[in-house]
């Protein structure tokens, strides 16, 4: 478990936060000047702050109070920066083992040819960083990190210089990575797809301060949080993969509902992570006839809130978990919508993205 | 021709790690006088080699406040081919700093933060990280100081003379069969030498900057 408290200032902007992230990934989630990177940075001990204590498990990193601070190479942190920084002199192979090299001898060693084999880097081990695609780069580095023995691993970014295919190939190795890690893992991001489909917790940020912490369900559904604002919220649904049809779908079971997604490519019987974007849910009084949308789930509704122009949030409790839509304060009138009155949303299949689907079970 | 190669090779040899050091120094850290160190690295670049001769016979003269006191622990410089590689060195010095400062501040910093979130102690950073990167430069360095140190003519011949077998390089050498009638022909063919030994030193530096560029990705 890691523990941070933080209170630094930097000319015009200033740190203050403390929080704590449970095992399995935290996402440090937040738009670009929220603070995000220094946290990790404090963490990693690049960066002193003016006061603070971080802890990881029983190892104290810092306490001002106390005037410990472990020096950067002495915290065992697994660092995957967002500019990879391999180091160009070494081969692949090399790049890996440095760390390892450096961690004390009882430290528990990382699995060489495991990490490898997660990471699908067995055929660049002797290549040069040169020689290296993007998301062969930034998988190199996660590997290095991986192999460090750390106590943690802090990801800065890791996918932000890489193109939409790019992230789409590296997605799944973080999160085989996520589900095999017995390390904690810090992840920056500022894309909800990532926080959706990675978070074991998340923790927002918001110009220097905790705007909230807790499941990806509860804070992704949040606007006032979210990085790009209203736009962003979305729901997120467990669910089964329950069949392949021939017809290209997909059909997967979210307890006890039926969906239909575009074909996704994972094996009956694997749990899904599917971020519902509030935009994409269309709410009806009564169930819908004679319409295109496959996916048709009845729920209650628990909130209607107003947002600051036009719109308004419909969270609604349905079988398959929560939903959210994001309808206009005009719809919500004209369909006369209050608590606890029973609706139909309906999703379109092709408006999930497959950036949106990824595995991992929930954790509450 | 001997004498002078194992005079630059000396020269160079020994003010390589000196080299490093104030190089490393100038390019990372802060510190009261650095400027003047800064300066004084330089003073040999810009002094007329005839004064930095005269100031190494002042400071390491038999007479000299240092060289008396080397003399007594049987350290002399003076008109001894010691004290030609001394005057070299000296000369060098300021080429060498330059091409390795240079490329110590090109290595990203960056680069060496990860080496420390991976473990390795600043010494362990500078020896698996800085040093392989900046050895391009490094390598500039020495084979430009050893060039200098193979012309180097002013600062000798007013420190340690022209004392044939001891002191006598390949520029005084040059120097002393130009004075004689008849001696061009020897002169000329020790210009050829110099000619030859500076032409590979160029290439074999080129050479070898460009198979550590290429080790290292051209990074």
């Amino acid at each position: 478990m890691l523990s941070v408290q933080l209170r630094h200032a930097f000319p015009g902007f200033s740190l203050d936060l403390s929080f704590e992230a449970p095992a399995g990934v935290t996402i440090l989630f937040g738009r670009s000047g929220s603070g995000k990177t220094s946290v990790v940075n404090a963490v990693a001990g690049i960066l002193t702050p003016d006061a603070g204590r971080i802890a990881v498990g029983d190892a104290v990193l810092l306490d001002t109070a106390r005037g410990i601070r472990v020096r950067p190479h002495r915290r065992r942190i697994g660092y995957v920066f967002q500019d990879a920084r391999l180091f160009p002199h070494l081969t692949v192979r090399q790049n890996l083992r440095y760390g390892a090299w450096f961690a004390p001898k009882d430290a528990p060693r990382g699995d060489f040819a495991g990490v490898v084999d997660l990471l699908g880097i067995g055929h660049l081990l002797d290549r040069r960083p040169s020689a290296l695609s993007g998301g062969e780069t930034s998988r190199v580095a996660i590997g290095r990190a991986l192999l460090s023995a750390p106590r943690l691993i802090l990801a800065d970014e890791p996918l932000a210089s890489l193109d939409a295919a790019r992230k789409a190939e590296i997605l799944p190795y973080l999160e085989r990575l996520r589900d095999a890690a017995t390390v904690p893992i810090l992840y920056v991001t500022h894309s909800v797809s990532e926080a959706a489909r990675l978070a074991t917790t998340v923790v927002a940020l918001k110009n220097g301060r905790l705007a909230d912490l807790g499941s990806p369900q509860r804070v992704l559904g949040d606007p006032s949080v979210l990085p790009g604002g209203p736009r962003e919220v979305g729901a997120l649904l467990f669910a089964r993969v329950a069949t392949h049809h021939s017809d290209g779908l997909t059909e997967l079971d979210a307890a006890g509902v039926p969906l239909f997604l575009p074909r996704v490519d994972q094996p009956p019987g694997t749990i899904l992570r599917l971020r519902i974007p509030a935009h994409d849910v269309i709410l009806c009084r009564t169930r819908p006839e004679g319409i295109s949308t496959l996916n048709i789930v009845p729920g209650r509704i628990v909130e209607i809130r107003p947002g600051e122009g036009p719109g308004a949030l419909v969270t609604m409790e349905t079988q398959a978990g929560r939903l959210l839509s994001r309808i206009t304060r005009r719809s919500a009138a004209a369909l006369g919508l209050k608590v606890g009155m029973s609706v139909h949303a309906a999703v379109k299949s092709v408006a999930i993205a497959p950036a949106d689907i990824g595995p991992g079970a929930g954790t509450d | 021709m001997a004498l002078s190669l194992k005079v630059s090779f000396w020269a160079t040899a020994a003010s390589l790690p000196f080299g490093l050091f104030t190089a490393y120094a100038l390019a990372r850290w802060s510190f009261p006088g650095k400027q003047f160190l800064n300066g004084l690295v330089h003073l040999p670049l810009v002094l007329p080699p005839v004064v930095t001769g005269y100031l190494l016979l002042l400071t390491f003269g038999r007479s000299g406040w240092l060289g008396a006191w080397l003399a007594e622990i049987g350290i002399v410089f003076a008109f001894r081919w010691t004290g030609a590689a001394l005057a070299a060195a000296i000369m060098a010095f300021p080429l060498m700093v330059r091409a390795i400062r240079l490329s110590i501040e090109a290595v990203d910093r960056r680069l060496e933060q990860a080496g420390a979130t991976l473990g390795a102690s600043p010494p362990w950073v500078f020896v698996t990280l800085t040093l392989p990167m900046i050895l391009p430069g490094i390598l500039a360095g020495t084979i430009l100081a050893f060039a200098k140190a193979m012309g180097e003519f002013g600062a000798t011949i007013t420190f340690v003379s022209n004392i044939p077998g001891q002191t006598r390089t390949i520029p005084t050498a040059i120097y002393a069969f130009l004075q004689v009638p008849g001696g061009e022909g020897s002169a000329l063919k020790l210009v050829l030498v110099s000619v030859v030994v500076a032409m590979g030193a160029v290439l074999l530096s080129e050479v070898l900057a460009r198979r550590v560029a290429a080790r290292i990705g051209g990074a």
